[in-house]
């Protein structure tokens, strides 16, 4: 199988700004031309969009504003974790050899229609995704004895971390006190425990290692990925305490790379609320069930910033479309050793976990300078 | 007659495979396992509560029926986890169904 690695990539701050789909889009796919000038257009084979904005053509669209006449134009739709199965996807189109060069661009707006899954009747009049997320809450902190102040501990640290990212929606710094004295969603979940959805758009440009030698001297490779859905609704969700689809996903991309979870240096992980970056770290099996919070409390008190360094979808804000590809960023970003005050010291291999749909489906990747 | 045409009337029927009997979830007019038809199982379902929460007043339950059909209603009492329950209401409300029990 071809090598399919990362040449390039492009971001925009994540707002609450009101801008057309298009021109997020276009921001941060001109941001990775550029910075990387001597990328050839035309050597660009698909052009692949992330987006469950309801927009039509967006691919195509996005080609003819960036002067692209790809081979390839279509649009990837998956609810939050779109950005990653377009990275999939597009490694598929490169390994397969039917592209040579692939370029990803995912993009939200703050009033995404993806936020609801409005065919899951089985949630009934709870639809809205902090009833799921109440749900792991509560069951989560009944069956391993963890408080709502530990939980809060999630939010501090990836608030603390998203202070040092630029492109951050949060610019602001809170303590366990500020999380449990903010808006009371329900009782087991406060406003400050939530990724906020936000205006957004992240690009990163694919490539077969024979290209990849003529556009970077430092490239990153995708050596694993691993997906899994085990359904569309949450109620089909066999455990509230922990995420069967990230488990087997981790599993596979892990297999995938030839290493082990304890080989991963620094990982993004979709902590679309506080709860779901402790059940995650147990499902990729960072730590055992249950004791994902004190990894957490350890990281928070060390100020080592392993885990989410980018701030998370918490500190980051949550452009579902544009989340995927702005995490794998981050981890390019931290193996190329250009994370500035985020940096983690000397990083070999890194993981990304996006998930949808409370966790009814998991996409992992695995990266390796 | 659907399931959903029984729901707007208040009547909770879940679907059976008239082929292998196996309960379908979410309501379908065949079966996920053998492809058949179903047909709506006309019994007053009793469920138990899995887990639970509640927003300003109300509670919001995780309800399972049957060992594997698993819903979301609401719930005015304090609910009680593997408490036996009823739906006491529900039906179809802008699209969106809705489920209350007992």
């Amino acid at each position: 199988m071809t090598k399919v690695g990362i040449a390039a990539y492009g971001i925009t701050p994540f707002t609450k700004d009101d801008h057309k789909i298009e021109s997020i889009l276009h921001k941060s796919t001109n941001d990775l031309f550029k910075k990387n000038p001597k990328i050839d257009k035309k050597e660009i084979d698909a052009v692949l969009i992330s987006t469950n904005n309801n927009s039509k053509y967006l691919s195509p669209i996005l080609s003819e504003m960036s002067g692209i006449q790809p081979k390839i134009a279509h649009s990837i739709e998956s609810l939050c974790n779109s950005g990653t199965n377009s990275i999939v996807s597009a490694f598929s189109y490169i390994a397969s050899g039917l592209a040579d060069m692939v370029l990803v661009s995912g993009a939200e707006r703050y009033d995404s229609p993806g936020q609801i899954l409005e065919w899951d009747n089985s949630r009934g009049e709870f639809k809205h995704p902090i009833f799921w997320a109440s749900i792991f809450s509560k069951s989560y902190k009944k069956k391993y004895g963890i408080s709502d102040e530990e939980l809060a501990i999630v939010s501090v640290k990836n608030h603390k971390q998203a202070s040092k990212n630029p492109n951050a929606l949060s610019k602001k710094t809170y303590t366990v006190e500020d999380v449990m004295n903010s808006k009371k969603l329900t009782d087991d979940l406060k406003l400050l425990n939530c990724s906020r959805p936000c205006t957004g758009s992240a690009s990163i440009l694919l490539a077969s290692e024979e290209t990849m030698k003529k556009y970077t001297d430092s490239p990153i490779w995708i050596t694993g990925i691993g997906q899994k859905t085990t359904s569309a609704g949450f109620t089909k969700n066999t455990s509230l305490s922990s995420m069967e689809s990230s488990k087997i996903a981790g599993q596979s991309a892990l297999n995938m790379a030839n290493c082990n979870i304890s080989e991963i240096d620094v990982a993004e992980v979709h902590d679309a609320f506080s709860v779901c970056e402790p059940m995650i770290l147990e499902s990729l099996g960072f730590t055992e069930p249950g004791n994902g919070m004190n990894i957490i409390k350890n990281l928070h008190q060390t100020d080592n910033f392993k885990i989410n360094p980018r701030g998370g979808l918490i500190g980051c804000g949550h452009p579902l479309g544009a989340t995927g590809i702005s995490q794998t960023i981050e981890i390019i970003e931290q193996l190329q050793n250009n994370a500035e005050s985020r940096q983690i010291d000397n990083p070999k291999k890194g993981l990304i976990h996006n998930m949808s749909a409370a966790a009814t489906s998991s996409t992992v990747l695995v990266l390796e300078k | 007659m659907s399931f959903e045409k029984e729901l707007e009337q208040g009547h909770f029927y879940i679907p059976e495979c008239l082929e292998c009997k196996k309960l379908v979830w979410p309501p379908s007019e065949f079966c996920d396992n053998c492809n058949e038809k179903t047909s709506l199982r006309k019994e007053g379902f009793e469920g138990k509560i899995i887990e639970f929460s509640r927003q300003n007043e109300e509670y919001f339950c995780v309800v399972e029926f049957g060992d594997s059909i698993r819903i979301m209603a609401k719930m005015t009492a304090l609910p009680k986890k593997d408490q036996i329950v009823k739906i006491s209401k529900c039906g179809i409300s802008e699209g969106s169904y809705f489920f209350q029990v007992i």
